[in-house]
């Protein structure tokens, strides 16, 4: 049934087939993010309450949702890695770690600074902010850890530990605004049946959501590609393939 | 499956299980507290689920809807009352609802207005329902829509007169 992936377990085979396809992804995130983010910030509407400050939503909401799936992505990398101990498994979670905490970031400074002129203030302890923070701090730990030891399989096991106890985490964030009362609005885009949004809004941020999609699928690429050689340095075809370059 | 992945997995999955079932109970015994806000009607009533009651004098958030023509405006200062009604969809007000109202003395955030979803802190008196704020937060819902659209639509909120 899995036989179509065995290739790709092997380092060589995933390091050429990245390399092929990051110029397309490239050109793919520069055109959806320059038009999405083009049309959510000079032309889409003003919102009726918040006036401009409205067009935050476009860059909080994509870096919110999809720290949380990169989240997941590290998690099922992380759970091949210790049931299947596929090596490339690691290299991939410790890519996206570092991505998935800038995303985190970018999440919570643009809340705070949507929430100083909206709401009154720039933080409040309820249970979305707390969570998402408490993510920020998970992805911090994962890259500590994958660091923390000169043995990567080591270092692999030990960070994909944590990753996989923090997963509890993900439908805390996704679910705190409908368990518990909070001063953090519920989901306008992923809620079932109609967006809480006009169709003209709702389209630049569907750009922009691709484009940040896109944007973390080059990035990971490219750290996944350094991950490879990295961890593969006394192979012989990591050494052709420098000795090669070098020639360049 | 060979028996030493199906038992790392049968490993990881249960833990996963052990750690949601024990998160799941943690947070379940803590919602009193993860709550941000009371409700008017849980002052008068207690928390949903547990009954408790909010004292005379304990400090707690408010949250709830302010109601349409109970503003009122100190002339010469920044005080202001109002009284808040639960929240619920759509947005109606009934006069014999809980209200709980509130007493402020600050700048009030940009969205506030009648009919605007208000989180309050400040100190409760049970005796007269009023509580004393030191900070007024506006709660944005979930909607976003452009400005002329919002005349078109059924008029969520009422529109603000003034102040």
């Amino acid at each position: 049934m899995w036989k179509w992936l065995h290739p790709y377990a092997n380092p060589e085979t995933t390091y050429h087939l990245t390399g092929r396809l990051i110029p397309w992804f490239s050109y793919l995130t520069i055109a959806l993010l320059t038009i999405g983010l083009i049309w959510a910030l000079l032309f889409s509407p003003a919102d009726y309450q918040q006036g401009d400050s409205f067009r935050i939503f476009y860059i909080h909401v994509p870096t919110a949702t999809l720290s949380m799936g990169i989240y997941v992505g590290m998690a099922i990398a992380a759970l091949c890695s210790i049931v299947w101990q596929l090596k490339l498994a690691d290299a991939s979670a410790a890519a996206l770690a570092p991505i998935g905490a800038v995303f985190t970031f970018v999440s919570l400074v643009t809340g705070a600074a949507w929430g100083k002129p909206m709401w009154g203030t720039w933080w409040i302890w309820d249970a979305r902010l707390t969570s998402q923070l408490i993510l920020l701090f998970l992805f911090l730990g994962v890259i500590a850890l994958h660091n923390a030891f000169e043995d990567k399989g080591l270092a692999g096991k030990a960070a994909g530990i944590l990753t996989l106890v923090g997963v509890i985490n993900i439908p805390i964030i996704k679910y705190s605004v409908e368990w518990w009362n909070t001063l953090h609005q519920g989901a306008t885009v992923s809620k079932m049946g109609k967006p809480s949004m006009t169709i003209d809004m709702l389209w630049p941020f569907i750009f922009c959501y691709m484009g940040f999609i896109f944007l973390i699928v080059v990035i990971t690429c490219i750290r996944f590609r350094s991950e490879i050689l990295s961890r593969n340095s006394m192979r012989p075809w990591v050494k052709e393939l420098v000795l090669a370059e070098g020639g360049k | 499956m060979n028996p030493r992945r199906k038992k790392r997995l049968t490993i990881v999955a249960s833990i996963l299980i052990g750690l949601g079932v024990v998160s799941g109970l943690v947070l379940y015994a803590l919602s009193q507290n993860i709550d941000l806000f009371y409700k008017p009607s849980e002052i008068y009533n207690g928390k949903e689920g547990s009954g408790i009651k909010a004292i005379n004098g304990q400090r707690l958030r408010i949250g709830g809807l302010v109601v349409p023509g109970s503003v009122k405006r100190d002339e010469n200062s920044l005080k202001i009352a109002f009284k808040l009604a639960d929240m619920k969809m759509p947005i109606t007000f009934d006069e014999n609802e809980p209200m709980v109202t509130v007493k402020y003395d600050g700048i009030l955030p940009d969205l506030f207005r009648e009919g605007q979803g208000i989180v309050a802190n400040g100190v409760l008196n049970t005796d007269s329902y009023v509580i004393e704020a030191t900070e007024v937060l506006a709660k944005h819902d979930e909607n976003y829509m452009p400005k002329e659209l919002e005349a078109d639509s059924t008029k969520p909120h009422t529109e603000s007169k003034g102040y």
